[in-house]
């Protein structure tokens, strides 16, 4: 990897080093989004089939 | 008579009320807003308008601190382009020890004040805590090979920081090996609040012992002692992580709300069909 940039002698441990970081959070990042888009779903057809939580009905 | 019925219902002596009124109406003022944003519903609510913003902020003051990273600060005049690593690996290193502060305190939320977002907080800020555990260490992994001529030593910052890690996988084995979710959530509470002794062994440990850490150059008495060059783009990051943190945490408290939503809805639809097939039998 370039950029431009001349990290000198021990640019691969650099590069390796924001390369873990970026790999790791965004697998983070992605794990949230569709882990949230799972239970929408599940409320969801919770919902289209007419099935309420206590707290709701009594709301 | 309100102020009362809070400090007894918190377990806190009562004839505090006649003695100290001040901290007592500050005391007050921080249960009703705990109070207030204890309701799921509203948390999601605010929640859903706060979490775009956060994540927004997080992802400019990131974008702004790589480039002040790689094109603007200087490489430093003894460890050269390899002190980059720093803007990565200490605000990992802050979060893993922040996260776990967090933690300890919705456990202390739960067990005392059994707040009822304060388990969906802990159990959501685990993982991430975990993740910014294992970053610290392996950042700082690569950067001591090129600076110290080895990927590890068991000192007793980098031993310490890998037991924190251990803590936070057995935070998670806890809860996820016990099925009762109440008492789940009470043993990992009890576990955090034990574990929270590792912030300050691991803190201090670069003080005590023979370490190849560096000593704390930024948080410490007399000030930071790293150059304003190097000092800036690592501010920037560190704030830059910690907004990406509250939108991460945020994210996932909301899906654990909705997640117990889910089940107490499958409970609820399974209680539903045994009352009409005993209607049936009936």
């Amino acid at each position: 990897m370039d950029l431009g940039l001349d990290l000198g002698p021990h640019a691969s441990f650099i590069w390796a080093a924001y390369g873990v970081v970026t790999v790791v959070i965004g697998a983070m990042i992605a794990w949230l989004i569709l882990d949230g888009r799972e239970q929408e779903r599940r409320l969801a057809d919770f919902a289209a089939r007419g099935v309420k939580r206590r707290s709701a009905s009594r709301a | 008579m309100q102020q009362g019925y809070l400090l007894a219902s918190a377990g806190l002596p009562v004839v505090h009320l006649r003695f100290s009124a001040q901290p007592l109406r500050s005391f007050s003022m921080t249960q009703t807003l705990t109070q207030r944003l204890a309701n799921p519903t509203r948390f999601m609510e605010l929640s859903a308008s706060v979490l775009p913003w956060v994540a927004g902020a997080a992802a400019l003051v990131i974008g702004y601190g790589l480039y002040l990273s790689f094109f603007v600060a200087p490489p430093d005049y003894l460890q050269g382009e390899t002190a980059r690593i720093m803007f990565i690996h200490v605000p990992c290193a802050w979060l893993s020890m922040a996260v776990y502060a967090i933690i300890a305190m919705s456990s202390f939320g739960l067990l005392v004040f059994r707040h009822p977002l304060a388990d969906v907080s802990a159990k959501a800020a685990v993982p991430l805590g975990a993740a910014f555990t294992f970053l610290a260490l392996v950042t700082g992994s690569l950067w001591g090979r090129p600076t110290w001529g080895t990927y590890w030593v068991w000192d007793a910052r980098l031993t310490s920081v890998l037991i924190l890690f251990f803590l936070y996988l057995g935070l998670m084995a806890l809860r996820s090996s016990i099925e009762d979710e109440a008492l789940a959530s009470k043993l990992t509470a009890i576990l955090a609040l034990v574990g929270i002794v590792m912030l300050p062994i691991i803190k201090f440990s670069v003080n005590f012992g023979n370490t190849l850490h560096q000593p704390a150059s930024v948080i410490r008495a007399g000030g930071p002692t790293i150059d304003t060059a190097l000092l800036v783009p690592l501010l920037v990051m560190a704030v830059g992580f910690t907004l990406m943190f509250v939108a991460m945490h945020l994210k996932a408290m909301r899906n654990e709300i909705m997640r117990r939503r889910v089940k107490a809805l499958q409970l609820a639809e399974v209680e539903r069909a045994q009352a009409s097939q005993l209607a049936a039998a009936e």
